[in-house]
């Protein structure tokens, strides 16, 4: 298959079931829920070192927040559900809290999984906390220097799905990162999906454990590095220089077919030779999410 | 055709309303619920002896001719829907756990104690202890919304531990006391001493009262950010409350009632 020139690999993206939570961020201006929204989602890239994936879903506009105010919806994922209490805890924690202005909602109020949140970060009050049960629903009012934060007692999580990506092999790094930027521009409006790297996109792609230590879980993933090409078993064609990746997390298959069949149309452009995907051979995602079915008929992912 | 119960004349004593309710007369034809007995003083009487009864009983039911000798409407109920045309005795929506009263006059003493659930709205006046907790026990409401149309007696929300009770005219003395937990609105005035004993919880007040307890503390005043949730929870159910502006979320917050653990507040819209 080919876009514009571009051959689309006959390959699939394999993807991994993880479990996300949604948090809504409010504060008094966008300046201060993006602030906020900056410093929940950061190291927050992979699982393999920073224990969560996190990104900015989208803005919010006041009408569509609990409290009537500009706010950012930020998806956070873990990879074992028994993770996600300690994240939520130590990112809100760290990050909301201490964020002037800010409140902090729960984004999956249907979801059947509950997690203790403000119902722990509530003892920062030492005492002097209190709550109301508004709608059903409780929330903590811990007193603070500023005045009070607002922070809901328990969160929904659901099961999502980590790791949809592909792969932008271009004639040179300039071609690549302008492919790279126009597939992020494409992506990020669409719902229900975060990009979860800097800026969305990954420049060390890894494979899995190392050839020299096994104590490293992942490692470069030589096969796509162009450096490379005369001393290891290369993936890439002859004119293809640089290589950068995008990985995409979703709260469920379509919202990431969706976000990979406009990232991948807007990076098919001049200077890039071939889009890829990364997977292990079929064996450790139950997701794939397979490139040409995508750009062409747009059916759903097998899982 | 909704069930519907007439008051034919006004009853010789105070009558105890608590069997009539969706969950006790699921299934019961017009005869069946007329044949009900329900204590008037320290007899029985059947409920066609008091009231013409006509339509079938599904969840909801009209009481119509109502008058302040009926109690205890309401009691328990924990689904479907109650509408009385006139008054109502004491008691009503007492330890309600769902559903839907709605009083389009007035309401005597004790209403909506210990309602854990639903929604009782009185569009007249209700009585002393309003939400309260009877003699002996220690919890009044524990949840649920009350909405009254007019004014309302002394104690409103008397060891009241959770829920929302909003007042669209003016409360007597002493509203808020012994207060543990829940919020009060109070869109009119109060009366003396509001808050006394109140351990925990908030009475919402639109304007400063003219005297506050000493053991009430000045917090000055300050964004509270739960009123925006609060007043967006208000707007089905109260045309008043709901009609501010949620961006109104500024307070002044006096602390209280130090006396007696002092957790409680009276904010003051700003």
């Amino acid at each position: 298959m080919r876009i514009r020139d571009v051959v689309i690999e006959d390959t699939f993206a394999e993807a991994f079931t993880v479990r996300t939570a949604r948090i809504i961020v409010t504060a008094r201006n966008e300046r201060w829920a993006r602030e906020c929204a900056l410093k929940l989602t950061g190291f927050a890239t992979s699982v393999i070192g920073c224990k969560c994936e996190a990104g900015v879903e989208r803005e919010l506009t006041p009408a569509e927040t609990p409290d009537g105010r500009p706010g950012v919806s930020i998806l956070l994922m873990v990879m074992a559900k028994d993770e996600m209490g300690a994240r939520l805890v130590e990112r809100i924690g760290q990050t909301v809290l201490t964020c002037p202005t800010t409140a902090c909602y729960d984004g999956l109020p249907e979801a059947p999984d509950r997690l203790p949140v403000g119902k722990l970060l509530r003892f920062f009050g030492d005492g002097f906390q209190g709550s109301k049960v508004v709608g059903g629903r409780r929330y903590w009012r811990i007193p603070v220097m500023e005045d009070e934060f607002l922070v809901q007692d328990d969160f929904g999580m659901m099961k999502a799905i980590g790791g949809g990506n592909f792969l932008i092999e271009a004639r040179c790094a300039d071609a690549a990162l302008e492919a790279a930027e126009a597939a992020v521009d494409a992506m990020m409006p669409l719902p229900g999906v975060i990009l979860p790297f800097p800026g969305g996109v990954v420049r060390s792609g890894s494979k899995v454990g190392s050839r020299r230590s096994k104590a490293m879980i992942a490692s470069s993933n030589d096969a796509f590095c162009p450096t490379l090409r005369p001393v290891t078993e290369t993936a890439l064609a002859d004119e293809v220089n640089s290589v950068l990746e995008i990985v995409i997390n979703g709260v469920d298959a379509p919202a990431i077919e969706r976000a990979m069949r406009a990232g991948i149309d807007a990076a098919c452009r001049d200077g890039v030779v071939a889009i890829t995907a990364g997977n292990y051979g079929g064996k450790l995602g139950p997701h794939h999410f397979h490139l040409h079915r995508i750009m062409g008929e747009g059916s759903a992912a097998e899982s | 055709m909704m069930l519907t119960l007439t008051l034919r004349e006004r009853p010789p004593q105070r009558v105890d309303m608590s069997p009539l309710s969706a969950d006790q007369l699921a299934g019961k034809s017009a005869a069946q619920v007329g044949a009900i007995e329900l204590a008037c003083g320290n007899r029985k009487v059947r409920v066609d002896s008091l009231f013409t009864v006509s339509g079938n009983c599904h969840s909801e039911f009209e009481i119509r001719n109502g008058c302040d000798l009926l109690d205890r409407i309401g009691e328990g109920m924990t689904h479907g829907s109650i509408l009385v045309r006139g008054d109502v005795g004491a008691y009503a929506g007492a330890r309600m756990k769902g559903g839907h009263i709605q009083v389009d006059g007035n309401a005597g003493a004790y209403a909506a104690t210990g309602m854990s659930s639903g929604l009782l709205r009185i569009l007249g006046n209700a009585g002393d202890f309003l939400a309260a907790a009877i003699p002996g026990a220690h919890r009044g409401m524990e949840g649920g919304t009350v909405v009254v149309g007019g004014d309302v007696g002394d104690r409103v929300g008397d060891h009241m531990r959770r829920g929302m009770v909003l007042i669209e005219g003016n409360a007597g003395d002493y509203c808020a006391s012994r207060m543990g937990a829940g919020t009060i609105a109070v869109w009119g005035s109060v009366g003396t001493a509001p808050g006394l004993g109140m351990r925990r919880g908030t009475l919402l007040l639109q304007a400063l009262p003219g005297e506050l307890l000493p053991t009430f503390g000045d917090c000055g005043t300050s964004t509270q950010g739960f009123l925006a949730l609060l007043l967006r929870a208000w707007r089905p159910v109260s045309a008043k409350f709901g009609s501010i502006s949620a961006a109104r979320v500024r307070a002044r917050r006096f602390m209280g009632d130090l006396a007696n653990d002092g957790r409680g507040e009276i904010l003051v819209w700003a």
